[in-house]
Formats: structure tokens, C-alpha cells, sequence
């Protein structure tokens, strides 16, 4: 039985073309970019042709406006201090309640230190309210982050007005879009925001290696100092096999773009409606009309997210879920209580995330095998009886709930 | 994904005793749906002899709490209700042959089902007196409940405290932060309204060991070891392990790990922890090892 990967959103697998262009940065090419000698030169035309790579992907005016970094998480990290640092008369930084822990663990730290964050909430579809936004944009303000497409639901915030809003009031914009970068046509240089944050092996790139966007002219402080290497606003010696290899997936998710639009779009949209359509008690989380095209998050009552992937997980299929065990947490995905799905529902989300290799015939085995699935844990639920949920005076209350 | 034994596999995906139980007379529920686990335990008790003749179950929860609830209706059932009650949660992780610590709450939800099941059978009231909080030490499966209620009840003020209380942080040292921040969060309520804390001392140098005013016997520094030793064992053996005293060399102090301590991961620190209470109590520098480690004769 062939594995179906559909965790996409977690990792993606290195493109064999990928690695190809990386394995001479190993042997022959291994020079240090920042050498005079052949060996080094031949590194910083790779290093220069794969900036060019990213950059065109981003629509980033200047290729000098790519930082790399070694992965999404610095680069937001660098991202948010940069921008405290460079202006110490600003103190707050606005953000949403269901950003990457990459962003809201560092955000809960800033306030340990001192600094003043506004989280915006979000409705139950995901999508926040645009004029507590602009409520809350005051000189003091030194960065908005907001992400572009939530990890957990896909849903898509409107960044580039939010970017717009913010330059208007003078205030530097970063988005975490890690999850974006591939999936939606991004043009930089028509948009006001500052600061993007990728990841190379959320778009078939190898893990470890990041990219910070810095429009040209934000004031910046580096993160990590030392050696001159990206202009010295991020030293450390070039991972050059790996930056070699983010330049060629950028490459290919740019041919890739249209599919994962249609047909990406369309194999998503046939998974989703052949669950829906079979197991009651279910539904997609986040904003379906709003959303990347590779995510469905799907909600099953009753039933507990752990216990559904590894039944999944024994016939070949790989997903996610915002269970408070699979999170090694005691609450749910912060996600889905942000977006107020009920316990009931919220420990039983199920992420499938498509990539461009993904096939009719292994969706069609999906959509066989979660039914089953979800009506052999319902029959171990107590919460679940004859077909449906225990009624209201025969609720199952037990003690500390 | 988590490390699950083949049993817990086992009865994870073919459930023993799974669905509503009819004529039970007993049933259990415990859990939270908050946290993702629920639990129903119903028996059926013999009345003459109070023995279980059949146990099932129904459980919202992750495959641990389901291999849980498995192994538990198994290891019940024809066991007298008081023989039934001495039933821990050790011995239900131990039927599953180990849980990961992120999931001993399992086995507990399990105990719990039991006791207020075998309550509701006599018609007495289960009120739970347990209260969970976030995991903090991983290697020895400390919650921030149990933490903050022996900081507060033992006015504990560092981390090394509450390592010897609790045993968390007492392994990969990951978790020190958090316990620091309970801690301080500990000490701020303490201080109370209108009082202010005193400022964070700086962390003080360990004093060195005071010599003793006479060098010991050997008989007495023997007796010393053995003491140290006693003192620890309780701790060892609530994880199923023990520790004995091999040989003493000079300044090397020689012990058995038995048990579950013996190749255990936490060697290391087991061993670095007596060493430092070895040196407290003999007041000179000394060295514990495995036995072993210690020198074949010729």
C-alpha cells in the first residue's frame, strides 16, 4: 500500500530537481562565497542566481532586499526585534491571536520584557475585524505582524490592505507567509509591506533554510552579528547547498502556481465535499471562500484528533490535527479556540494539506477510508449513541468537566 | 508522534470491552472534554460477593487514553471490588508496558473511572481531588499544579528545591525556565498586596563543604553512605527502581542501580544527584559510580 502524504503544510518533500542542484554545493562547489579564490566564486554566482530565484517569486524590486536565514522562525524573530530595536521610541506591536507559535511565543516574551501587544481576535470563520485594526494604530505602534494564510485552516488575511493601512500611519508591516509562498501569487514591490517571512521547506525546499524580505530602505538591526555575509544583516557563513536549492523550488513553484490554483484547488474541493457529504456531525473550519487552495480543516464531533490520524495513519495516510494531545498541550489548537469551535468539536479537527503531487486516485482513497474511520470512534465515544450525540438530559457530565 | 508501546498499540486499535455495558450497576465518568479525554467505566458487580464479572467502557480520547481504558477493563474483571481498588495507575501503565509522560494522565483517568465507579456502586459520592495542570518537566512528568502547590505549601524559593521536592527539572534541565517562572509567580502572590519582594538575589556560589572536625572512620563513613543511600531509596523505588552499595574505593563510591534505575536514560543523573548529597554528608569531595565501573582486580 503506497503512502498518501497529505501534511503538506507540515513539510513538503525536497523536489528530486531540488537536490540535484544541491549536491555539487557538497563536493565540488564548496568553496566559502566569501573567498577570493576560484572555489569561492563559484558559490556567489550560485548564491546570486538563487536570490534572483526568490526574488522573483516575491516580486521583490531589488534582489538585495532577500535576506537568507536559516529558517521561517529567525526570520520572524529578526523581523519583529529588528523593528523594536531600530525604533526605541515604539513599544507596541499588533498581532493576531492565531499566529505560528513562532510569532505569539515571542510576542508573550516581549510583554514578560515589557513591550505592549495587541492580539486581534478573530470571528469564527477566522477573519478579523479591519476596523479594530485601524483602531489601534498609534505612534507608538513599532511593527504590525500578521500572517498571510493561517497554518491550521488556510484562511487568508487581507495583508496587503492591512500593509497599506499601516504605511499610511507610518508604521513598518511584516507577515509571517510562510505558508503562502507558493501557493498565492505574491508581487512585493506593488505593496507596502516591509518584511516577509518564508520557509523553504513548506515549498519542496530542504529544511533549515529561511528568507527574510526586507523592503529596501526599512530601518533594520540585525539579529545575528559577525561576519559581512548578506550585507551584514544576517552573519554566519552561507548555507549555500541549501540556498542553491530554495533558488530552484522557487523556481518551480512559479511554473507550479496555475496548478496549485486549479487542479491542487480542485482535488482539495473533492476531498472536502466527498467527507462532508458522507459523515455527519462534521464541518470545514476557518473561512472556505477565503482560503489556500491546498487546506481543508475539517471538525468531526465527538471523536478526538489523535485517535483518528493514527487509524489514518494504519492505512497509509498522513495528516494533522489540533488536538490537545497531538499538540502535547492540555487545551486544543489556539486556532480553533481563537475561532471559538466548541471542545466537542475542536479536539476532533483534522488537517488535510494537498501539494502538486497528490493524485486523483489517492484522494479517492481518503475520501474511502475517513468514514469509517469516524463512525469507529464515534461507537467508543460517550458522547455518541445509536447514530448520533447522546440527547441533552441523558448528556454524558462527568466529574471536573 | 509519540513513542506508544506495541501493547498500548495493541489495545488501542482492537479494544477490549468497548461499548455500553446494559445492566451494569456501577458506572464512572471522569475526564474532561476540555482536555480532550472523557471517560465512562461501567461494571457489573456480583452483589453477594462483590466480585467484577464485567467491565466496559466509552472513551472521547487519544490512543492512550483508549488503550487505557482497554487494559483496565481487563485487568479488573473478576477481581473483587476491593481488590479491584488497589489497582494504581502505575499498574495500568505498567499492563501497557509504559506510557510516554506527556500521556501517565491516561492511567490516572483510568484509576479515577475506577474509584468512582466502585463509589457509585456502594451510592457514595466521588468528588475528584485532582487538579491538572500544564506538563512542565517532561522527564519525570511534573505538572505546574503539583509544582506551584509544593512551592506554595513548602515556601520553596529555587530550582534545586523544587527538584529535590518534586523531582522535576531533576533531568534534562529543559524545563527550568518554567519552574523559574513559577516560582516567581509563587513568590509575587506570597509578598501579598502593598508589600513589595525584594529584589532577585544573585544566585549564590554552592559553599564549599565544610570539613568535618574529624576525619571520619572508615566504619563511620560507611555508615554515612548507607544513610544517604536509605534516604534516597524511597524515591528510586516509587519508579520501580532501588540502588544498593557495591564497594567504596578511597574516593570512589561504588552502588547497583537495580530495577527499573538500571540502563535507565536518567542513570546519570540519579547517580549525579547522590554524589552531591554523598559530598554533603561526608564533607569531602567524592565520586559515585555504577558498580559497573569498578576496577576488575588482577
Amino acid at each position: 500500500m503506497e503512502p498518501i502524504y497529505l501534511d503538506n503544510n507540515a513539510t513538503t518533500r525536497c523536489e528530486p530537481a531540488v537536490v540535484e542542484a544541491m549536491l555539487p554545493f557538497f563536493t565540488e562547489h564548496f568553496g566559502n562565497a566569501s573567498s577570493i579564490h576560484a572555489f569561492g566564486s563559484e558559490v556567489g554566482k550560485a548564491l546570486k542566481k538563487a536570490r534572483a530565484q526568490v526574488q522573483a517569486l516575491l516580486g521583490a524590486e531589488h534582489d538585495s532586499e532577500i535576506i537568507f536565514t536559516s529558517c521561517g522562525t529567525e526570520s520572524d524573530s529578526t523581523a519583529i526585534l529588528s523593528a523594536l530595536k531600530a525604533q526605541p521610541e515604539r513599544n507596541t506591536v499588533i498581532t493576531t491571536t492565531v499566529e505560528h507559535p513562532a510569532i505569539l511565543t515571542l510576542c508573550e516574551w516581549l510583554e514578560k520584557e515589557g513591550y505592549i501587544v495587541h492580539k486581534l481576535k478573530v470571528d469564527k470563520k477566522g477573519r478579523i475585524d479591519i476596523d479594530e485594526y485601524k483602531s489601534l494604530l498609534h505612534d507608538r505602534v513599532a511593527v504590525v505582524s500578521v500572517m498571510w494564510a493561517n497554518n491550521e485552516t488556510g484562511t487568508l488575511f487581507p495583508v496587503e490592505e492591512m500593509a497599506a493601512l499601516a504605511s499610511a500611519k507610518g508604521i513598518m508591516f511584516h507577515t509571517d507567509a510562510v505558508q503562502a509562498v507558493g501557493k498565492v501569487p505574491i508581487d512585493l514591490k506593488n505593496t507596502k509591506i516591509d518584511m516577509l517571512s518564508l520557509s523553504g521547506h513548506k515549498l519542496h525546499a530542504p529544511k533549515g533554510i529561511g528568507v527574510l524580505y526586507l523592503r529596501r530602505g526599512c530601518r533594520f538591526r540585525p539579529l545575528l552579528r559577525g561576519g559581512h555575509q548578506e550585507r551584514g544583516r544576517r552573519a554566519g557563513t552561507e548555507n549555500s547547498a541549501s540556498i542553491v536549492g530554495l533558488g530552484m523550488a522557487c523556481e518551480l513553484a512559479m511554473q507550479n502556481m496555475e496548478k496549485e490554483n486549479t487542479e491542487v484547488r480542485r482535488l482539495r474541493d473533492k476531498l472536502e465535499k466527498g467527507i462532508l457529504s458522507q459523515v455527519t456531525h462534521c464541518f470545514p473550519t476557518g473561512d472556505p471562500g477565503n482560503r489556500l487552495p491546498n487546506t481543508s480543516n475539517i471538525a468531526f464531533e465527538y471523536v478526538e484528533g489523535e485517535a483518528i490520524l493514527l487509524l489514518l495513519n494504519k492505512m497509509g495516510i498522513a495528516c494533522s490535527s489540533g488536538s490537545a494531545c497531538t499538540s502535547g498541550s492540555l487545551e486544543p489548537s489556539h486556532v480553533m479556540r481563537a475561532m471559538g469551535i466548541p471542545y466537542t468539536a475542536a479536539h476532533g479537527t483534522i488537517r488535510f494539506s494537498l501539494s502538486v503531487h497528490n493524485t486523483e486516485a489517492e484522494i479517492d482513497r481518503v475520501i474511502e477510508a475517513v468514514p469509517p474511520i469516524i463512525a469507529q470512534l464515534r461507537k467508543l465515544s460517550p458522547y455518541w449513541r445509536d447514530g448520533g450525540p447522546v440527547s441533552a438530559e441523558q448528556a454524558f457530565a462527568p466529574t471536573y468537566a | 508522534m509519540w513513542e506508544y508501546s506495541d501493547k498500548v498499540r495493541e489495545h488501542f486499535f482492537n479494544p477490549r470491552n468497548s461499548g455500553p455495558l446494559e445492566d451494569a450497576n456501577g458506572i464512572g465518568d471522569v475526564g474532561s472534554i476540555q482536555c480532550g479525554d472523557a471517560l465512562r467505566l461501567m461494571l457489573k458487580v456480583n452483589p453477594e460477593t462483590e466480585v467484577i464479572e464485567d467491565a466496559h467502557f466509552q472513551t472521547f480520547g487519544c490512543g492512550s487514553a483508549i488503550a487505557s481504558s482497554s487494559a483496565l477493563t481487563e485487568m479488573i474483571k473478576g477481581l473483587t471490588l476491593d481488590e479491584a481498588l488497589k489497582v494504581s495507575n502505575q499498574d495500568i501503565a505498567d499492563f501497557l508496558d509504559g506510557l510516554p509522560p506527556e500521556k501517565m494522565h491516561c492511567s490516572v483517568m483510568g484509576r479515577e473511572a475506577l474509584q468512582a465507579a466502585v463509589a457509585n456502586y456502594r451510592g457514595e459520592e466521588w468528588s475528584d481531588d485532582h487538579e491538572e495542570g500544564a506538563l512542565i518537566c517532561k522527564c519525570f512528568a511534573i505538572d505546574a499544579v503539583m509544582i506551584e502547590d509544593v512551592v506554595t505549601a513548602n515556601n520553596l524559593n529555587t530550582v534545586e528545591e523544587v527538584t529535590f521536592y518534586t523531582k522535576a527539572g531533576g533531568g534534562c534541565a529543559a524545563c527550568h525556565e518554567g519552574i523559574e517562572e513559577i516560582l516567581a509567580k509563587v513568590k509575587a502572590s506570597r509578598a501579598g498586596p502593598g508589600e513589595t519582594s525584594p529584589p532577585p538575589a544573585c544566585p549564590a556560589t554552592p559553599e564549599a563543604p565544610k570539613p568535618p572536625s574529624k576525619k571520619l572512620s572508615i566504619v563511620e563513613k560507611i555508615k554515612k553512605i548507607e544513610e544517604v543511600l536509605e534516604s534516597v531509596r524511597p524515591m528510586l523505588q516509587r519508579d520501580h527502581g532501588d540502588v544498593e552499595l557495591a564497594d567504596v574505593q578511597g574516593k570512589k563510591i561504588y552502588v547497583h542501580l537495580k530495577g527499573a534505575c538500571s540502563g535507565c536514560m536518567m542513570e546519570a543523573a540519579t547517580l549525579g544527584g547522590i554524589q552531591q548529597k554523598m559530598i554533603e554528608a561526608l564533607g569531602e569531595l567524592v565520586q559515585v559510580l555504577p558498580s559497573s565501573h569498578m576496577p576488575v582486580e588482577a
